[in-house]
């Protein structure tokens, strides 16, 4: 068995049969995050393929992959998106060196 | 592994949905009668120079079932004497078929408003190279696909060369004044998903495909309409083959939107086929979906008051009609 099952997708909501009212909570602030303000739900989109990717969560991938194309955006442009996800990944461990060469610096002579 | 979908209307090629469309408008107090009918909506015939992967029709180059000029002469009566404000022609490629330009003057002498669904490629076919001014001489509106302003993703879904073809017959188009603000010569153009997905808001990737249009390949146009793959025929056959039926079906059937029923095309449109049968739609025509019973079957015996007000009939796809924005043969229902 693998841990994770794409029609667990569709049973998101099962999760609210125990303290629905914070699920209904929840909800409520999730689909208010997707609608058009001063970001366009296709920007937001973008955004939630990009964190997707950032926090390596299959549902959201394959979600966001949907909303991403329903939204108009291309396979280009996601791309593009993914890669600023993997950049910050990258840079965001790259500079983390910098307690390393502290860690490094505080016991060297 | 998921719970297999129950199985509704399987037969005559019916996608599967979790429930039934009728069931669906019930439960929000719903029920589908048809207005006065405003558009008659002509399918000429599935002979296509095109064979598009998401074709409800079934059309492609080697089919041969095409109206007779019999059928054609029955319809303009239709027109002359129910004066029908809009006719739309399509197919297929109407353009092929021989009595094509007979339905487009007469209609127009009638005094319809006259729409060609148009491929733009079927006019590099042989004789074909004078539509650009054939439909500005009888003041046609032009409807052509074009799935998206990218190469990949037009050709994947239209076919290779597509893509290039269908740019040069904007340009023609454009270069008799089709697409051009004050022309008044309309050319409205056609989105569809290149895949299991709904289309996007129409006001936004509207903006998209004229910014791209103009800025990369220097073609304008009026309008874009996002129309929804329906799930019959040739996309229904890739949704099975790709494992997306149940999927795409309950996407359709979540965002079933109430709101947009009393805008859907079939409560103000009549559908002919190739035979001049008559049907509510022409998703429903390439069912082969009848009617309600006791109707008059063909268009010759067709009588607006026995029209007015039948009940429409529905299966499965109609939730492609009725899911986010709506969707209809003029793009979504309900504008933005």
């Amino acid at each position: 068995m693998a841990y994770y099952e794409e029609d667990d997708l569709n049973r998101f909501g099962e999760i609210g049969k125990h303290r629905p009212d914070l699920f209904e909570k929840f909800m409520a602030w999730y689909q208010a995050c997707q609608e058009d303000g001063a970001l366009s739900r296709r920007e937001k989109a973008l955004i939630g393929l990009a964190v997707a990717h950032a926090l390596q969560c299959p549902y959201c991938i394959d979600a966001y992959s949907q909303s991403c194309l329903e939204s108009g955006s291309n396979l280009e442009q996601m791309t593009e998106a993914i890669h600023m996800a993997s950049a910050l990944r990258g840079g965001a461990c790259l500079i983390h060196g910098l307690q390393a060469h502290n860690a490094v610096n505080k016991v060297s002579m | 592994m998921g719970q297999s979908l129950p199985v509704i209307n399987a037969e005559n090629g019916e996608a599967r949905a979790p429930v039934g469309f009728d069931e669906k408008l019930a439960a929000h107090g719903l029920a589908l009668r048809a207005g006065a009918v405003e558009t008659l909506q002509v399918n000429v015939g599935k002979l296509c120079n095109q064979a598009c992967k998401h074709c409800h029709v079934d059309a492609g180059p080697k089919r041969t079932e095409i109206m007779s000029p019999e059928t054609a002469e029955q319809i303009v009566a239709a027109v002359r004497r129910f004066h029908f404000p809009i006719v739309d022609i399509t197919g297929g490629a109407p353009e092929l078929n021989p009595s094509f330009r007979y339905l487009v003057k007469e209609s127009r002498a009638a005094g319809a408003h006259v729409i060609v669904r148009h491929n733009l490629t079927v006019m590099f076919e042989p004789e074909q190279a004078d539509l650009p001014d054939f439909f500005r001489e009888h003041r046609v509106e032009v409807v052509s696909s074009l799935p998206y302003f990218l190469e990949q993703q037009t050709d994947a879904q239209r076919g290779h060369g597509v893509f290039v073809k269908s740019l040069e017959a904007m340009r023609r188009l454009n270069g008799v004044g089709y697409g051009l603000t004050q022309s008044g010569l309309v050319l409205n153009l056609v989105y569809n998903p290149t895949g299991a997905f709904l289309p996007p808001a129409e006001g936004s990737i509207e903006a998209d495909f004229k910014r791209e249009l103009a800025a990369r390949y220097g073609v304008s146009f009026n309008r874009l309409y996002t129309i929804t793959n329906m799930p019959i025929r040739r996309f229904l056959d890739y949704l099975r083959r790709t494992g997306n039926e149940e999927r795409y079906m309950r996407k359709l059937v979540e965002a079933f939107n109430p709101q947009a029923v009393e805008g859907l095309m079939c409560r103000n449109l009549l559908s002919v086929d190739w035979t001049g049968r008559l049907y509510d739609c022409d998703f429903n025509q390439m069912l082969d979906l009848p009617i309600a019973a006791g109707l008059p079957r063909t268009i010759s015996a067709y009588d607006p008051v026995k029209f007015s007000a039948r009940p429409i009939s529905t299966a499965a796809h109609c939730f492609g009609c009725t899911a986010g924005a709506g969707s209809s043969c003029g793009g979504s229902v309900m504008k933005n």
